[in-house]
């Protein structure tokens, strides 16, 4: 009996506490210890616009720093009044890439020619057309679709443009990849560049249910690149829907068999060819290490003078 | 007088030596009582260590005094709580506490190895090294086709008397547990490496994979040959079947005479099958009439005494045999004692296997 008393009180007790903050979302997702604060930032952002705010590209909210884990980032933001120097140099490192459009000239990277060279534009045949491909499709002929690579272009450049931010912030971002005939080429260019694949079965909890599966504490992915959406029974990977459920942000390539409803940044294109694959595991390796070597020479450069700063020059 | 004075009486115990901090005098230790000589004993020892009460003071609390103390208490009252033998047994930490992962990521949270995310990441980054190991072994293949140095009889990696490792061994290396599936993939693709002819460049890699086998034979004890006084070699061996016993002495005259319990082995063995029995590890050496035998032989009956004495023959003849000879007498059986005894009676049953007659009803 004084146990459920006590109990009562407890509760009370917590429920008081947060009503006298007025509920503020940050810290009550802070308090509630989710993993990814790139997570944590969009699931404030989508409160206080209103539900459902999924699958709608979305440059990366400026404010919510994803760098570090979340407590490391709620530390930070109850302290920030008490120090003034460094705080101001990181904002200043993490705000001057999200002043230009192309900061990281992820467009000289790749042109339309080398998208065509590369067969990007095969699609499947007219019977596997998933419907939700129609918009990006140029047209289809002797039964077979062709995917319009102006589209492709747009897609692939703020796909790019978007893994850079996250490289430039340190986030932590998985290649996934079903198909057996590339998976070695996958987990290289991901090792190359100094972040994570995931070409192998896929474990039912491995996003849902990482804490249990990994250990307490763990960080979850901050972006995930499908380098192809579909597994090898030709249904969408586990994947696309598991970030979706937690808020996890994706880039995918998105065939022309494949749904891009859950994908947040889908790119139109071939995922069967191996010269199509070697381009975007080319192209993604490169803009993760253009990010990753803007961001050393960046904190160089404020580490040096912290009063002046130039516009990073490549 | 003869009552004696109560500091008389106290002088005279044996364990008057001062072992507490009251004081005595030389004076009181001198007193003549019943133990007259002890104490006298006692004084002139004590009196040459311990000339005064000062010096007394100090020597009991001096470092000597204390370990003759302990001496003295180890030795009227000896305990083997301290022996080397009545410590307690603890195995190594190592094997009390199995092999755990460390924390699989850094401060920052990001994991440090970058196929972390799957779960199993020893067994899958093994699987892509062999991957990769094995496509470059295929490139150099193409690069010497394109060449045209390719040629079929490359060095070939040395598989003879290796196994490939247990999938608990492999659990072992990897600290991380896998399914039978993923191990049948593993070697699956580590035969598949070692199908490719030039996959010799890769040897130092695959021999980790793999164990020696221990070589079957080598555990057979064999006897040095004896010599008796006229120089002719000859050797002792014994043998069991179900419940008989022989022994076989073998000597190396040359005349093939075999003598059972002193008897010939015709008469004691009058079925062939129980003589061919005797015969086989001769004739399957081929060295029939070399031999001279006396055998003895006890319990069972004719075919479990032929089966004993077979055992007892070929193990008599392993000291006259090379290396190569003993493993194939060990492949073809003839060293295997035969494990097959009378089969027990069960409750419920009218034999070990007979069951009672089953009636309707």
């Amino acid at each position: 009996m004084g146990v459920v008393v006590q109990w009562k009180l407890l509760t009370r007790d917590l429920m008081r506490t947060t009503h006298s903050m007025d509920f503020n979302y940050q810290s009550y997702f802070f308090d509630l210890q989710w993993e990814g604060t790139a997570r944590a930032s969009m699931a404030a952002g989508v409160l206080t616009k209103g539900l459902c705010g999924l699958c709608q590209p979305r440059i990366v909210a400026a404010g919510y720093s994803c760098s570090g884990p979340l407590y490391a980032t709620a530390t930070a933001v109850k302290t920030l009044p008490l120090q003034t120097d460094s705080t101001a140099v990181t904002d200043k490192i993490q705000n001057l890439p999200l002043e230009t459009s192309d900061f990281f000239r992820l467009s000289e990277l790749f042109s339309l020619k080398d998208l065509f060279d590369a067969r990007v534009h095969l699609g499947h045949k007219k019977g596997c057309r998933h419907r939700l491909m129609e918009p990006y499709l140029f047209g289809n002929r002797l039964d077979q679709d062709i995917i319009d690579l102006d589209q492709t272009m747009e897609h692939l450049q703020s796909a790019l443009n978007f893994t850079a931010h996250i490289a430039y912030r340190g986030g932590v971002i998985l290649f996934v990849s079903r198909r057996r005939q590339f998976g070695h080429l996958v987990e290289s260019t991901a090792g190359d560049c100094g972040e994570y694949a995931h070409t192998r079965y896929w474990q039912g909890g491995l996003l849902t249910n990482a804490p249990i599966q990994y250990g307490p504490g763990v960080r979850l992915p901050d972006l995930i690149v499908f380098l192809s959406t579909l597994n090898n029974v030709f249904q969408q990977h586990v994947g696309v829907r598991d970030a979706a459920k937690m808020n996890i942000p994706t880039v995918g390539v998105v065939d022309s068999n494949c749904n891009p409803s859950l994908v947040t940044y889908p790119v139109p294109g071939n995922d069967d060819t191996p010269a199509a694959m070697e381009l975007y595991c080319r192209l993604f390796k490169m803009t993760i290490n253009r990010a990753k070597d803007k961001r050393r020479q960046m904190e160089l450069l404020q580490g040096l003078s912290p009063a002046g700063l130039t516009p990073g020059s490549s | 007088m003869n009552r004696l004075s109560g500091e008389e009486w106290q002088g005279g115990h044996y364990l008057s030596v001062p072992l507490s901090s009251h004081t005595h005098t030389n004076a009181h230790l001198q007193r003549h009582t019943r133990t007259h000589t002890h104490t006298h004993t006692h004084t002139f020892t004590l009196s040459r260590v311990v000339p005064s009460v000062a010096a007394l003071m100090t020597w009991l609390h001096s470092a000597a005094f204390t370990r003759r103390l302990a001496r003295s208490i180890a030795y009227l009252f000896p305990s083997g709580l301290f022996d080397n033998k009545a410590k307690p047994l603890m195995k190594h930490p190592d094997e009390v506490f199995p092999k755990q992962r460390a924390v699989q990521w850094g401060a920052d949270g990001r994991p440090f190895h970058f196929l972390f995310y799957t779960g199993k990441q020893s067994y899958y980054s093994l699987m892509h090294d062999t991957f990769t190991k094995a496509l470059a072994v295929e490139k150099h293949q193409d690069r010497l086709r394109g060449k045209g140095l390719f040629t079929q009889d490359a060095k070939q990696i040395s598989l003879v008397g290796s196994r490939w490792l247990l999938k608990e061994e492999l659990e072992e290396l990897l600290v991380e547990t896998i399914s039978d599936h993923d191990y049948a993939r593993f070697i699956q693709l580590m035969e598949r490496l070692l199908s490719l002819p030039y996959c010799s460049a890769e040897e130092d890699f695959v021999q980790r994979y793999r164990r020696q086998l221990e070589i079957q034979s080598s555990k057979q004890q064999v006897q040095p040959l004896q010599y008796d006084q006229h120089g002719v070699a000859y050797s002792t061996g014994d043998g069991r079947r179900k419940t008989a016993t022989g022994t076989v002495l073998l000597r190396d005259s040359g005349s093939g005479s075999i003598s059972i319990n002193g008897t010939n082995y015709v008469h004691y063995f009058p079925v062939l099958q129980d003589r061919e029995q005797l015969m086989f590890p001769l004739h399957f050496m081929g060295v029939l009439g070399r031999f001279d035998m006396q055998c003895s032989v006890s319990g069972g009956g004719h075919s479990s005494q032929a089966g004993a004495l077979r055992l007892a023959i070929s193990r008599a003849m392993l000291s006259f045999l090379s290396e190569g000879q003993v493993e194939t007498m060990r492949q073809a059986g003839l060293l295997t004692p035969d494990p097959r005894i009378k089969e027990r009676k069960k409750p419920g049953q009218e034999g070990a296997r007979r069951k009672f007659t089953w009636k309707k009803r």
